[in-house]
């Protein structure tokens, strides 16, 4: 089906740049998170530093884009499927602002752990990371190509992301259990892990928005699979 | 809620002449209700309107094909007389048309026509009809100055207070508000909301912002037929027909 433009040139310009700044933020969001787990896995202090500098920007785009929505709101009185993309846009730029967040809490703590001697080699928390950064980028494809399937497949992988969460918990448990002085350096790591596991529920939650915005149907509050 | 709809079309063609203005246009009409008609120019939506209570018959060359049921009769039955049609179904134009008399005589005019002689009977009408629109706080020191001077929206509001006088069971307004300010057209807005406990209202309007506000439910009219009718909160935010999600978003042409 052809797809018409707006009459108002100015109108579909400005509906095109919130779209396109989202996306721009989702790209230094998925660049915060990578950085992150690379500073703990590389123990590289100067590249954590580097994603908490960097949050400034996203934060700045935050407040750009919410910006733009609340001025179209204002004086274009968006309907059907232009107002489903706005009130999808200030959710989903909640979602990464607060993933950028998280990329930070990720780099401060694996400074702390760099300063330290590793627990244990790292196997399940790059692969953590790898899934949780796949789902943010697939959460914004699905958003750029109105992909419903790919949107629930971003859901379903939320679960994959809660059990490796579970799993490294358990296993740094053993490591606590037998050597206390192990404790304060297992807590940090499951911290990352819980951050991470936190960015996925974003991930998630970009992924029904995008249902929405594609469907008109809220499942929000639905497992994955249902209501569509 | 079958039992709900006060008037409803039934395979309704309409001709100007050769040239067919609606299409198999099957709609109904709830009781106490809004319901707006949008569309761009020359779809048919005030065709439509004028249709339900006969007033294209004053245009000639005009035929009307299909079934208007009011009440349980086609009003379009030879034996209807269309001026009692249009006394249950009273109307409300564009611009605001007071005669060029006294508030008073503006009101009392109709119901005069149709029998009502007794003074204080007209005169308790008046008032009533004034509060329904909302005017008369603001009118009733002046009731028997000239409907002219006062301001568009006001005579607007006069124009609705003289419909309500007739008692009529539906309303049909075409783009009451077009030719008033914000402030007069948030005014007949609000007093469409009150209306609807006592009239069934239809609206056609340009305006889409304004379907969106006042109705409950919204069709979507284009080169002559009716394309999508639903509830207007769906049809602003999810429309399930492409046409109309182009037409309220501004993709036109």
């Amino acid at each position: 089906m052809i797809e018409k433009t707006h009459t108002s040139i100015h109108y579909e310009k400005e509906l095109q740049e919130i779209k396109e700044g989202l996306l721009y933020e989702g790209a230094l969001v998925e660049q915060a998170i990578e950085h992150a787990v690379r500073s703990l896995l590389e123990r590289d202090s100067d590249l954590a530093r580097t994603v908490i500098a960097g949050d400034d920007q996203i934060n700045e785009l935050d407040e750009k884009i919410e910006g733009a929505c609340i001025r179209l709101l204002a004086l274009r009185q968006p309907t059907a499927k232009d107002l489903r993309l706005i009130a999808t846009t200030i959710k989903i730029n909640g979602h990464l602002e607060r993933i950028g967040d998280i990329a930070v809490n990720i780099a401060k703590r694996a400074m702390d752990l760099n300063e330290v001697p590793p627990v244990k080699p790292y196997v399940d928390l790059p692969r953590m990371a790898d899934i949780t950064r796949e789902m943010v980028r697939e959460s914004l494809d699905a958003l750029v190509n109105e992909d419903c399937d790919l949107a629930c497949a971003v859901r379903e992988k939320d679960e994959v992301v809660d059990n490796l969460n579970e799993q490294i918990f358990r296993e740094l448990l053993t490591f606590m259990l037998e050597d206390p002085k192990t404790i304060h350096r297992a807590l940090m790591i499951t911290q990352i892990s819980k951050n991470l596991e936190r960015i996925s529920d974003h991930a998630e939650g970009i992924a029904k928005m995008v249902i929405y915005m594609v469907t008109g149907k809220n499942v929000r509050h639905l497992d994955p699979g249902e209501g569509i | 809620m079958r039992d709900n709809n006060v008037i409803e079309t039934k395979n309704v063609n309409f001709y100007y002449g050769d040239f067919k203005a609606l299409t198999d246009v099957t709609m109904n009409f709830e009781r106490n209700r809004v319901t707006a008609l949008i569309g761009p120019s020359g779809c048919g939506k005030s065709t439509l309107l004028r249709l339900l209570n006969r007033m294209n018959d004053l245009i000639a060359g005009t035929r009307v094909e299909g079934e208007v049921i009011f009440d349980g009769t086609n009003i379009y039955d030879p034996q209807i007389d269309p001026v009692d049609v249009r006394r249950k179904i009273g109307m409300v134009f564009q611009k605001p048309n007071p005669f060029p008399k006294s508030i008073f005589n503006n009101i009392i005019y109709g119901p005069r026509l149709s029998g009502t002689k007794s003074k204080a009977e007209l005169e308790a009408l008046v008032e009533k009809s004034l509060r329904q629109a909302s005017l008369w706080n603001e009118v009733k020191d002046i009731l028997g100055q000239s409907a002219m001077m006062l301001s568009g929206g006001q005579q607007q509001r006069l124009c609705i207070a003289r419909a309500l006088a007739m008692k009529p069971e539906i309303l049909l307004m075409d783009e009451p508000t077009s030719a008033l300010d914000p402030i007069s057209t948030a005014k007949i807005e609000e007093l469409i909301e009150e209306l609807k406990k006592d009239y069934t209202i239809i609206i056609v309007t340009h305006n889409m912002q304004q379907a969106a506000r006042i109705s409950d439910k919204t069709g979507f009219f284009y080169i002559g037929k009716l394309i999508e009718y639903s509830p207007t909160e769906k049809l602003f935010t999810t429309p399930s027909v492409k046409q109309t999600e182009d037409y309220i978003t501004g993709r036109f042409g």
